[in-house]
């Protein structure tokens, strides 16, 4: 956030190889539920090179936050390892913000706005006018300046998410994780939180993970999209979202190409649905039928 | 006609509303500003009656003096530096005991309530020590401290700490896992949790239970001055009581009563103060 004043300009271009951020290696978990054990994520490998917004897709109940939780390092996976620039994560690393879903349980009724933000800079011990900044600088990024002193119960579900999202930002991470955060809030405000989150992206230069079951907010944000199977979870498809970086609730949505990727993810989730996912490996093709030229990340899955 | 009762129902506010803010404006629909006015007429109702049923013989004076016959003797009472003594002793006791049992229940309940495995192996033993009268234990206190002030504190801090102790345990066991897990992936090692998540999630248990260890620890106040003798307003009735003093015997229950009201009164306040973001205080404001 301290480099939010001046823009970055790293993070626009996403053609150049860029060194891997986050790689997942063989992730699996196993829920020990005493006599009966569930897989929820069988064999997950994928990795996102820095700077990247990558969506998760997939069928409800598949463990996307499962997946979430163990690379956020709250949850030790059964087996398999998570690396955030090389180093494993076995802990919730310093380097690493999470925005979830239950932004009413994620923000602490008991604090005002501005207080829930700079929590996690006063743990770490950052000096007080670096935190005063810091937790100015996300409310602006976000459009909450104005509501510092207020009480998160005060405000609109979708402000609370800004605030969730401002306390993200604040935490200067290098990666963001997003679990579902825009399914509990209406239609409209969740496009303007798309926007949001695609332009903090790109003025930060951070690199995302974003999960969603929304196939049309997968494509609209991504860069890429990786399509998940139902449980036990493998990575069914990797799906270069090939549109222009600009996007535009109007424009992009009604672009061919837009449609064409939205119906590729949704043939894709149907398969996974039905389950006949798997074991044969996914397409050749990972840019769906056009200039086929795989960029960042490559994803051997399996 | 029809829109009379129409309206009427919509006035009282839906049920479902929890509580809060709701239950306030549905109170004030109905009462409206006369509720202070009905409650001070309800006090001098009552007081009537006090002085009338002795008055028109409908029970023996001797047993049950008229009010203002006890309302003067507490102005009596109430001049002498002997009364005063009394009330602070019985205020010492409460809240000595009332601090001794909040910082125990809370010490032990944040640790043992975040060690499951020892939480099991003491559940057993609260659940057989909880019910114990405090007052059962009113020989032992006087075998191991007669008349002092700390047999007093033995009956007030065993009482309310049970109270405090089993509401910090269902405190600690609401925390929300998702505010667990924002806090962790925020880096908060165990102790900042205990104080940024943990704490204030047990807070309005922790305050429902001070609100009733605070009535519980006055009552068990009185009764170790009244039974053991050790100073304090207890003693005093007892002493009026033996010396046929019928009078000074209700002039004291009165002061009790006022106590009574006092700490109830001064616990409110203190929760609303600590709980100002909590749904049962904020009221109307929640979105």
């Amino acid at each position: 956030m301290g480099a939010a004043a001046e823009p970055t300009t790293t993070t626009t271009d996403h053609e150049g190889e860029r060194p891997t951020m986050l790689k997942v290696t063989g992730l699996r978990k196993v829920y020990d539920g005493g006599a009966v054990a569930v897989e929820a994520v069988r064999d997950l490998t994928f990795e996102l090179a820095e700077g990247e917004l990558v969506c998760l897709v997939g069928p409800s109940g598949c463990g996307k936050t499962t997946l979430l939780k163990c690379i956020a390092g709250l949850m030790p996976p059964t087996g398999g390892t998570v690396e955030l620039e090389g180093r494993p994560v076995t802990a919730p690393p310093p380097d690493m913000a999470v925005v979830f879903q239950e932004y009413g349980r994620s923000l602490f009724p008991w604090m005002s706005v501005r207080a829930n933000v700079e929590l996690p800079l006063k743990q770490k011990r950052l000096p007080v006018e670096r935190r005063t900044g810091l937790v100015r600088e996300a409310l602006e990024a976000v459009g909450l300046a104005g509501s510092a002193d207020a009480y998160p119960w005060q405000l609109s579900g979708g402000m609370q998410q800004r605030v969730a999202i401002a306390r993200a930002v604040a935490y200067e991470p290098k990666v963001l994780l997003m679990d579902e955060p825009f399914a509990a809030v209406d239609a409209q405000t969740r496009a303007d939180l798309e926007d949001l989150i695609r332009a903090l992206w790109k003025r930060l230069g951070v690199t995302v993970l974003f999960v969603t079951h929304d196939i049309d907010e997968a494509v609209y944000l991504g860069e890429r999209v990786l399509v998940l199977s139902s449980s036990p979870t493998v990575v069914q498809d990797d799906v270069t979202v090939d549109l222009p970086a600009g996007r535009d609730q109007l424009t992009t949505r009604r672009d061919g190409r837009f449609t064409e990727l939205r119906t590729r993810v949704y043939a894709e989730i149907q398969r996974a649905k039905r389950g006949d996912a798997g074991a044969d490996g996914r397409p050749q093709d990972r840019t769906g039928g056009r200039e086929g030229s795989p960029v960042a990340g490559g994803s051997p899955a399996g | 006609m029809r829109r009379g009762p129409a309206v009427l129902t919509t006035g009282a506010a839906p049920p479902a509303v929890p509580a809060g803010g709701g239950a306030r404006t549905r109170r004030a629909a109905r009462a409206g500003p006369d509720r202070p006015l009905l409650g001070a007429l309800g006090i001098a109702a009552l007081l009537a009656l006090w002085e009338a049923a002795p008055r028109l013989g409908a029970v023996s004076a001797r047993h049950l003096p008229p009010a203002s016959e006890v309302l003067a003797t507490l102005a009596e009472r109430a001049a002498t530096a002997a009364f005063w003594t009394a009330v602070g002793d019985t205020l010492t006791g409460w809240a000595l005991g009332l601090a001794i049992a909040f910082a125990a229940a809370v010490l032990l309940g944040l640790t043992l309530g975040s060690l499951p495995r020892v939480r099991a192996f003491t559940d057993s033993t609260v659940d057989f020590l909880r019910p114990i009268p405090s007052v059962a234990l009113i020989p032992l206190a006087v075998l191991m401290y007669g008349t002092d002030l700390r047999s007093t504190l033995l009956l007030v801090v065993y009482a309310s700490f049970w109270l405090l102790y089993i509401q910090v345990l269902y405190g600690v066991a609401d925390v929300d896992p998702v505010a667990e897990q924002t806090a962790r992936s925020y880096g908060l090692g165990r102790l900042a949790r205990v104080r940024h998540v943990v704490w204030p999630t047990t807070l309005p248990y922790l305050m429902t239970g001070l609100r009733l260890a605070a009535a519980v620890a006055l009552i068990l106040s009185v009764t170790a001055q009244l039974v053991i003798g050790s100073p304090g307003l207890g003693r005093e009735i007892a002493v009026a009581q033996s010396s046929g003093a019928v009078a000074s015997v209700y002039a004291l229950i009165v002061a009790t009563g006022g106590l009574g009201v006092l700490v109830n009164t001064g616990v409110r306040a203190l929760e609303r103060r600590v709980l100002h973001w909590h749904a049962s205080v904020r009221g109307e404001a929640a979105a």
